[in-house]
């Protein structure tokens, strides 16, 4: 095949009613790689996915996977895509093993097969010892690895993840990264959504922003990054009032531009290297201005959002109603 | 063959997925063939389901030994003169109206069924649209199986005597196996159209009550008014229960039972493509 792209989505629009969801997106997913999508809570990230899945009529717009056309050709697609929701899709009133079995039947392997089938990915998952039991003695993490097994039961060559990570502790999330990660060196090509910049950073190749609906970025994560600094030194000034002199002091300094907070006297400096931060105190107390707290922190969603829209991720969106 | 050396031992297949030969092997939709065995293999989660849950039998074990006992002992004087006369009218109608609880129950049962989860995999799988519905119809073969078979029994006990001997009450559970099945093809309709399993069983309500008690089940139909009897005499349920007393009380095979079936093919071919199309739209 000429074209290497998996996904190749034009101008996808979904609307609810009046609300418009999903604001006319391109994604161009290349095979082999792991592509995020990045956007806070309600930003339109399982809409496009369910859309793409043939979960979602496409309101507008063109989609195309492995070069076969989404609309026309829904269950050519479900040949080629697995799913795993932002809630676990596996079934509550059956065990593990009978579910894993239950999707392998449908899916056309023989019973026999799909019974080795469900060992082998009931192992690699770590589940074997809960096999037998009811799923309603799961844990979440549990649930979302049986869910990722589901999808993966006739090794599909492109795997949505939808928010894969999200109310998982450290650690189990460190595990699924680590999977995530061996599906890709199996050949397969992975779209997930994420609303962690980390996860982002961690995992995927390159990013598209979402923000309402609308894309707002897409670059590799790195470059997101250096947008906002790779880390930032958040201060709170003894007097509010200093706020344009220290701002000053810092792009005189760093030549990087702080975002400001007068009322609250803080301020957010983009630090290129962290080890710039002890220069930026420095600075500030030759010239005289007091601070009354200071932090290091690593960029987050929020300020990738506010350096490319201009407002914060937990700003309120436009409230849907179900 | 050589196999490559395993990138981690949890990798589970060392070969590479190659998209172009995947999507070379896909197909545009599932086989006759495939689709028998999706709706078998969904039939088998359906009766994983009732094995685990058996307080959803309730109402096909206690309706036909309640309803069986009660109408014999209350309406069997009035209609028939006596409780024995009454019993070759009473059991076919309490059987029929059995039936169709049990198809009421699967239109709600599917309703709650595809809230959940586990529906979005369904629908993200290459399977026929039918196979959702169509399997669990088919683990309820078992139900109206019951249901029948407990109702003939309560029949028996309180001195039923079916003329039609083995052969004829056979035919007649068979013939409301098929009839319960097919009817179940309205309520299974309802349960993709309505907004909540609640208001499925609200519409299945109104659906069933004139289906069951405006027909002959209970009631011979000439005792009525001329509107309802003109109603009475077109409703399927009505023939249902004519075909089946002709098989238990005398054993022969009558014009009913073929109007029976006709009534059944046509309520199938009508509302089993409709819940398929309403199920593939509502996604
Ligand atoms: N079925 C629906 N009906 C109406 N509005 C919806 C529906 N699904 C999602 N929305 C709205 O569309 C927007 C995007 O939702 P979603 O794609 O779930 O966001 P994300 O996955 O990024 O959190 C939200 O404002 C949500 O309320
Ligand atoms: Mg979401």
């Amino acid at each position: 095949m000429a074209d290497l792209s998996a996904v190749r989505a034009e101008s996808l629009v979904k609307n609810f009613g009046d609300f418009r969801a999903v604001d006319e997106i391109d994604l161009h997913v290349r095979q082999g790689e792991i592509f995020g999508v990045l956007g806070p809570n309600g930003a339109g990230k399982t809409t496009t996915l369910r859309m793409l899945a043939t979960l979602l009529p496409i309101d507008g717009g063109h989609a195309e996977i492995f070069g076969v056309d989404v609309r026309r050709e829904p269950h050519r697609i479900r040949q080629l895509v697995g799913v795993t929701g932002q809630y676990a899709s596996v079934d509550d009133d059956l065990t593990a093993r009978e579910n894993l079995w239950l999707f392998a039947r449908l899916q056309g392997l023989t019973s026999a097969r799909a019974k080795t089938i469900a060992g082998d990915l009931l192992e690699r998952f770590g589940l074997q010892e809960a096999a037998d039991r009811p799923l309603s003695q799961f844990s979440g993490g549990m649930r979302r690895r049986l869910d990722l097994a589901s999808s993966l039961i006739t090794r599909p060559p492109l795997i949505f993840l939808d928010e894969p990570t999200t109310g998982l502790d450290p650690r189990t999330r460190g595990q699924m990264w680590d999977t995530i990660r061996e599906l890709v060196t199996d050949g397969s090509t992975i779209l997930l959504t994420t609303q962690y910049l980390d996860e982002a950073d961690q995992l995927a190749d390159r990013v598209a922003v979402i923000d309402r609906g609308r894309k707002v970025a897409e670059d590799t994560p790195d470059a997101l990054k250096t947008q906002v600094g790779d880390s930032s030194l958040q201060l709170s000034l003894a007097d509010g009032s200093d706020t344009a002199l220290a701002a000053d002091v810092v792009r005189r300094l760093l030549g990087e531009e702080p975002v400001l907070t007068p009322e609250s006297g803080r301020m957010n400096i983009p630090l290129p290297d962290p080890n710039r931060a002890a220069d930026v105190l420095i600075s500030l107390r030759e010239a005289g201005l007091g601070i009354s707290s200071v932090s290091v922190a690593k960029p987050t969603l929020d300020e990738v959002f506010l350096a490319l829209t201009g407002h914060g991720a937990d700003e309120p969106q436009i409230e849907a109603v179900r | 063959m050589t196999t490559t050396s395993t990138m981690s031992p949890t990798t589970l297949n060392p070969q590479r997925v190659d998209p172009s030969a995947v999507v070379a092997r896909t197909t545009s939709h599932s086989s006759v063939q495939e689709s028998w065995v999706q709706i078998l293999a969904m039939a088998w989660r359906a009766v994983k389901k009732m094995r685990r849950k058996p307080e959803q039998f309730f109402d096909v074990l206690i309706q036909p030994l309640l309803f069986t006992a009660m109408f014999a002992f209350i309406f069997g004087g009035a209609i028939s003169g006596s409780v024995s006369d009454y019993l070759p009218v009473l059991i076919p109608g309490i059987l029929a109206q059995t039936a169709l609880t049990v198809c009421m129950a699967t239109g709600v049962q599917l309703r709650e069924d595809m809230d959940k989860g586990v529906f979005d995999r369904f629908k993200s799988l290459p399977i026929a649209r039918i196979a959702p519905l169509a399997g669990p119809m088919i683990a309820d073969l078992i139900r109206y199986g019951i249901a029948s078979v407990l109702t003939l029994v309560t029949g028996l006990v309180i001195g039923y005597r079916p003329g039609g001997g083995v052969l004829g009450c056979v035919g007649g559970v068979a013939l409301t196996v098929i009839a319960g099945w097919s009817l179940a093809w309205i309520f299974t309709w309802l349960g993709t159209m309505a907004r909540s399993a609640q208001s499925v069983q609200g519409i299945s309500m109104m659906i069933m009550f004139p289906l069951t008690f405006l027909s002959n089940a209970f009631v011979p139909a000439e005792t009525l008014p001329g509107w309802l009897e003109a109603f009475v005499k077109v409703n399927p349920v009505s023939h249902v229960v004519s075909a089946v007393r002709d098989l238990f009380n005398d054993g022969a095979v009558t014009a009913e039972v073929g109007w029976a079936l006709i009534g059944c093919m046509v309520v199938v071919a009508v509302f089993a493509p409709l819940a398929v199309r309403s199920y593939s739209r509502k996604m």
